[in-house]
């Protein structure tokens, strides 16, 4: 509770400091709103007066102050182009998304963690260069080509999952999960080789402490040392990486919502940026690099339940 | 006790030799050099590509639309008719051309920055450490649609926007680097001696941090370019017509169901590619980490 305190003021600072980058960042995009909303060949009056509706004669530290000011009561604006609430926009997307970074992570991680305890049981192995060695191939292969190679094998050539397409979970959950599971595979691979990689550097690292040396003098059964004694300790730093790589999750997601037509944030966020819509992709990326700063804090509190050492030493 | 041989003299040559071979030599495998081998010809093909007697990237002949490998195209034509080999080894220039200058902006940039933060420390460096922070809260591909969005698509402006990813990555591996060498003795030696802060940067601390910010490069190509043919694949690098791989596979896509080898094909030279950069780069940073422990 003392260490969430303490660490209070550097999140707010942190999120202030996120939300003046991204106005900033929009802001500073090319074009002119109020040209962009009415298109080319209107009046120069009419312009000007959705300038002065919109509030763009006003500084521009002005229009942030009040920007921010109703993004914290939950109130993003409205989209010019769509006419719909930029706030309702990403909400209602927002499921798919979720869903789709979950099921990543957690196949990432059910595959990650038992090939790391094999690898590093027996490392230096045939076995651990094979497991290794497919991992490296992994990671030298963009989520893109991974999509694409999975629509091949699954859906076109096998046709076992549709292509595209999206059935919310509410209303068929087997017919979701089908339908999710092809972009969920192909953003768990990347992740997944990552993962493995920092776990086996680590899990080397600590079976060769003591305490597992006298573990294993007691006469314990090798796969009880490795899930009891040595898979704790070696997880901080896979913890911390899942959360970091969190940008790598949503990054690929607005790749993979885009080729498998999912009604994703990421997907959103990709059109409403072709489609130069301001105010839609400013919502969109503060309440994700909002969302991204959260989650890290999060690690970081669950980092001290973790590990004694950091709790006490608080 | 046997007689002490007189130790053979050695040629200057002879001894660079060896040297070379202490370096590259032992150990490295065949994997190794094929790939090495791979990514010469990647390089020599984005140099050359204008001179290689290929045919036209981007002469559309209906006739040979996709038409299979080892037909009236060596590795076929895609969905334009188009040579597929042709805009490979056009492609190549766009993937060699970014991958060495946004990876050189992110090194200099951020190594620059990473050496003065971690050698003054103070203000400076928990203000640069917050700027990266926040940075980096940014999902990459969001911040690189925005800047491409700002700064436009020809080759130069993606190879800025991509190299400005790197510049928070590159900052925390010299400002880590140069933390460590700042304590040895012969920095506070040069200290001691009185001489300038430039000269202890430049003769002391950045002949130590250079080594694994270099090692760091190849990997980091290899993630360039997979960051370029993700952009290249939404549609937003390098406009066309200039081919590029990402933007083939993409077009690859809509022919997946009838004729393969049209994303096939750049797929597998993109990931040959990347594979090799990441393993070269590997096993030069662990042999590099070897020889420092050895010192």
């Amino acid at each position: 509770m003392k260490l969430l305190l303490r660490k209070l003021p550097w999140l707010v600072g942190t999120l202030l400091a996120v939300s003046f980058f991204t106005f900033m960042l929009v802001s500073l995009l090319p074009g002119d709103p109020a040209v962009l909303i009415l298109g080319a060949g209107v009046s120069p009056e009419a312009i000007a007066a959705l300038r002065l509706e919109m509030g763009l004669d006003r500084p521009l530290l002005i229009r942030y102050l009040d920007w921010l000011g109703s993004a914290l009561t939950g109130d993003l604006g409205r989209s010019p182009m769509t006419g719909q609430l930029v706030m309702d926009a990403i909400l209602a997307r927002l499921p798919v998304t979720v869903q789709l970074g979950l099921m990543a992570i957690v196949i990432a991680l059910t595959f990650a963690i038992p090939l790391a305890m094999l690898s590093a049981s027996f490392a230096g192995s045939k076995l651990d260069r094979t497991i290794s060695g497919i991992g490296f191939a992994l990671m030298s292969v963009p989520g893109f080509m991974m999509a694409i190679f999975l629509i091949l094998i699954f859906a076109v050539t096998l046709g076992w999952f549709p292509a595209t397409g999206w059935i919310p979970f509410s209303v068929s959950p087997l017919a979701n999960l089908r339908n999710a599971l092809l972009p969920a595979l192909s953003l768990a691979m990347i992740e997944l080789a990552l993962y493995m990689r920092l776990l086996r550097t680590d899990l080397i690292d600590t079976l060769q402490q003591d305490y597992i040396t006298l573990a294993r003098a007691k006469g314990m059964p090798a796969w009880r040392i490795l899930t009891r004694h040595a898979l704790r300790p070696s997880s901080f730093s896979l913890l911390t990486v899942v959360g970091l790589q969190l940008g790598g999750v949503i990054s690929g997601a607005i790749i993979v919502e885009e080729i498998f037509a999912l009604p994703g944030v990421g997907r959103l966020l990709y059109q409403s940026i072709l489609q130069r819509d301001l105010l839609m992709v400013q919502g969109i990326v503060l309440f994700i690099a909002t969302a991204y700063v959260l989650v890290n804090f999060l690690v970081d509190l669950c980092y001290s339940l973790l590990d004694p050492r950091v709790r006490y030493a608080g | 006790m046997p007689v002490k041989k007189h130790p053979k003299i050695e040629s200057r040559a002879q001894n660079f030799a060896r040297a070379l071979q202490q370096v590259f030599g032992r150990g490295f495998g065949p994997g190794f050099w094929l790939a090495v081998v791979w990514l010469l010809i990647v390089a020599f093909c984005a140099l050359f590509a204008d001179w290689l007697p290929v045919r036209d990237p981007l002469d559309p002949v209906i006739a040979n639309r996709l038409n299979g490998p080892f037909s009236t195209n060596v590795l076929g034509a895609d969905g334009l008719g188009r040579d597929i080999f042709a805009r490979l080894i056009h492609g190549a220039r766009v993937s060699v051309v970014i991958g060495l200058t946004a990876v050189s902006i992110g090194m200099i940039i951020g190594g620059a920055l990473g050496i003065i933060a971690g050698y003054f420390r103070g203000h400076f460096e928990r203000g640069l450490m917050a700027v990266l922070d926040i940075i980096l809260a940014f999902p990459w591909l969001v911040l690189l649609l925005a800047l491409v969005a700002f700064i436009g698509q020809s080759l130069f402006a993606i190879s800025v926007a991509i190299g400005f990813l790197w510049i928070p990555a590159y900052a925390r591996v010299a400002r880590a680097n140069t933390l460590s060498v700042v304590q040895r003795e012969y920095v506070l030696a040069a200290k001691a001696m009185g001489a300038s802060t430039t000269r202890i940067l430049i003769k002391e601390v950045l002949p130590n941090v250079i080594l694994p910010v270099i090692a760091y490069g190849l990997v980091a190509m290899g993630l360039v370019i997979i960051v370029e043919s993700a952009l290249a694949f939404l549609g937003l690098s390098v406009e066309a017509p200039q081919p590029t791989w990402g933007g083939m596979i993409s077009e690859g896509k809509r022919h997946l169901a009838t004729a393969v080898h049209v994303a096939l094909i750049p797929s597998v030279t993109m990931f040959l590619t990347v594979l090799s950069l990441n393993f070269v780069g590997d096993r030069l940073r662990s042999r590099f980490d070897v020889k420092e422990s050895n010192l």
